[in-house]
């Protein structure tokens, strides 16, 4: 297993056992400390309080209602520990949490990943790098979904087609250079692309222009 | 205990069968019981109609002779109950307590023929049962006397053994005379009390309730079986997903890695295919978030864009949101397959208690509303619900499918 460019510490939640155990295996296998493996929102509040962990990985759906616990632990997480980074499993899509994930409060990174997508163990091991790295990772399904019921006047009718493709694949979390090989165009080609979306989007001046962008996509 | 389901199938029946079963006491029993009940009835009616009438110049008659309605509803109460000795089975619909009751003439027919004909009638009955029981009764009868049954003298031990034996041929005919009084009296106040069409309304009012009892029984089901599909199966096929992506990354390129590949893709389209059938018991999502998140999530997979506004707040009935999540999902999917549209519309609101959910699309029309099992299916659901389903879909569009359905 390749070594991550940095260690993280990590709290896992999440009630299915063997899952857990499948979780912390990966993860302590790519170099990864785990500071806790939980099975319910309420262990998951009371470890990161007392570990304050890089970043927090956890189901959505748990006890004791089995709904949206862990979408619920994750808003108090950010309210209260806006620096941990936060990977949301969930094991359906359900654009009301993407909705809720994404009006929470500005901090650490983003993720939203179906649970299917642990099995690619190294893309999904990228992705909570990237989300412990600050950034946002949507799960490619999720941005279809979202992307087919994109309202005709939202702020992304200005964009083309081609810068639409770009921007969707940037909500999934990947590099210029990944999205220019998906797209068979040069690296140039894709920043080319980039910088006219966020010349045409309306950005908050104050956070991350690519975040930003991928977050004004997701919102519709 | 009883072979037979009432008394008079049991008269229908074969003889011993009859004889040894219980009807024949049981009628007897009603007819005995009618002698004093009856006589009670006539007496309190001839007090209470003596009594009114005297003092009705003096008003306070009105006020006696208005309790007889709920005299009447007493005695017809009574009748019911009784008449299960013959005829059982579940009681008639009871009307309240309590209250002032209005006049209804099949109670008063009931009592006024209990307080007359029906004592009569039994007492006659009565009296012919003496004959075999004084005749079976003849051997030991005779040592004190001479007996004269109907004109015929018994004296001596002989004749007394051969009373014995006629009065066992005229006790089971008055038997049979007795049940069958029973019977025709039983019926005659059922059919008073309890007419056909009331006892098919309360039938089908219970067959309502009972339909409806299987339908949130079948949605508890297919929600427990999703919920075990999804803790069981789908969490194991996850995990082994998980074993075998840690597995590629461990092993050296060659015949091994590939193999371990395939087996990957393989357990990653059983839990696609997994999750398609979930979908199709009963979504995780409208388990846990409802009708509105789910038809959310059908709208997203749809391949024609779908514009949605839900004004359906809270949660719903379980079987009805069922009911409403497949209603979204076939429709959309008609849209996809036939309508040739570029959009659709999918509206669903609330109002007086009644939910109306509504698929509308632009697409070229004419579609047949009695074509597709999956809307004929969609129909049946509804109609266990007492909900609707109505298509209209000229040629040339749009076409608008809506289910409106009562929420309990």
């Amino acid at each position: 297993m390749p070594d991550p460019v940095t260690p993280l510490r990590i709290v896992v939640a999440e009630d299915a056992a063997l899952l857990r155990e499948g979780l912390v295996r990966i993860l302590e296998r790519a170099g990864h400390e785990i500071v806790a493996a939980v099975a319910d929102g309420q262990a998951l509040l009371t470890y990161v309080a007392s570990t304050a962990p890089d970043i927090v990985i956890t189901d959505i759906r748990m006890p004791p209602t089995h709904t949206d616990e862990g979408l619920r632990a994750a808003a108090i997480i950010r309210a209260e520990h806006p620096g941990v980074a936060i990977m949301l499993l969930s094991a359906y899509v359900a654009d009301a949490y993407v909705g809720d994930l994404l009006d929470s409060a500005p901090g650490g990174g983003i993720g939203y990943l179906l649970k299917d997508r642990v099995g690619h163990v190294r893309d999904f091991l990228d992705s909570v790098d990237r989300v412990a790295a600050g950034g946002t990772v949507v799960d490619g399904e999720v941005v279809r979904q979202l992307v087919r019921r994109r309202h005709a006047d939202g702020p992304l009718a200005t964009l083309t087609d081609r810068e639409r493709e770009v921007l969707a694949l940037m909500a999934e979390g990947h590099t210029n250079n990944a999205i220019a090989g998906k797209l068979f165009v040069s690296e140039a080609a894709v920043r080319k692309h980039i910088g006219n979306i966020f010349a045409k989007l309306p950005l908050d001046p104050a956070s991350d222009r690519r975040v930003s962008a991928v977050l004004t996509y997701l919102r519709g | 205990m009883s072979r037979f389901p009432d008394a008079w199938s049991a008269v229908r029946g074969r003889p011993v069968r009859f004889l040894t079963s219980v009807w024949p006491w049981r009628a007897l029993a009603y007819v005995a019981s009618t002698l004093p009940i009856g006589l009670a009835w006539l007496l309190v009616m001839v007090v209470v109609l003596g009594v009114g009438v005297a003092t009705i110049v003096v008003v306070a008659g009105l006020f006696v002779l208005a309790g007889l309605p709920t005299l009447a509803h007493l005695a017809a109460r009574g009748e019911r109950w009784r008449i299960r000795l013959v005829i059982p089975g579940r009681r008639g619909p009871l009307a309240p307590r309590d209250g002032r009751r209005p006049l209804s003439w099949p109670e008063m027919g009931v009592t006024v023929l209990l307080a007359t004909l029906f004592w009569l009638v039994d007492a006659v009955a009565l009296v012919l049962l003496t004959a075999p029981v004084v005749l079976l009764l003849a051997p030991l009868l005779v040592r004190y006397d001479t007996l004269e049954v109907a004109g015929w003298r018994v004296d001596g031990t002989g004749k007394a053994w051969a009373a014995v034996a006629v009065g066992l041929v005229a006790l089971v005919l008055v038997l049979y005379a007795i049940t069958a009084l029973a019977c025709g009296q039983a019926a005659l106040v059922r059919q008073l009390l309890d007419p056909p069409e009331a006892r098919l309304v309360e039938a089908v009012a219970q067959l309502r309730k009972s339909r409806s009892g299987l339908v949130d029984a079948f949605e508890t089901e297919r929600r427990r079986i999703e919920r075990d599909l999804h803790d069981g199966v789908q969490q194991r096929l996850v995990a082994l997903t998980m074993t075998l992506g840690s597995a590629e990354l461990d092993l050296p390129s060659g015949p091994g890695l590939e193999l371990v590949r395939e087996a990957h893709q393989q357990a990653e389209q059983a839990l696609a295919d997994l999750r398609t059938t979930i979908r199709g018991i009963h979504p995780q999502v409208l388990t846990d978030h409802g009708l509105a998140a789910a038809v959310h999530e059908i709208a997203g997979r749809s391949p024609v864009p779908v514009h949605l506004d839900l004004a359906v707040e809270g949660r719903l009935p379980p079987a009805i949101e069922a009911a409403a999540y497949f209603f979204v999902s076939e429709s959309l999917t008609n849209v996809a397959k036939h309508a040739h549209a570029r959009s659709a519309q999918v509206h669903a609101w609330t109002s007086d208690g009644t939910l109306v959910v509504s698929v509308v699309d632009d697409g070229i029309g004419g579609a047949d509303p009695q074509a597709g099992t999956g809307l004929a299916g969609l129909r049946a659901r509804l109609d266990a619900l007492d909900g609707e389903l109505d298509v209209t879909s000229p040629a040339g569009g749009p076409t608008q499918v809506r289910m409106t359905c009562q929420i309990q």
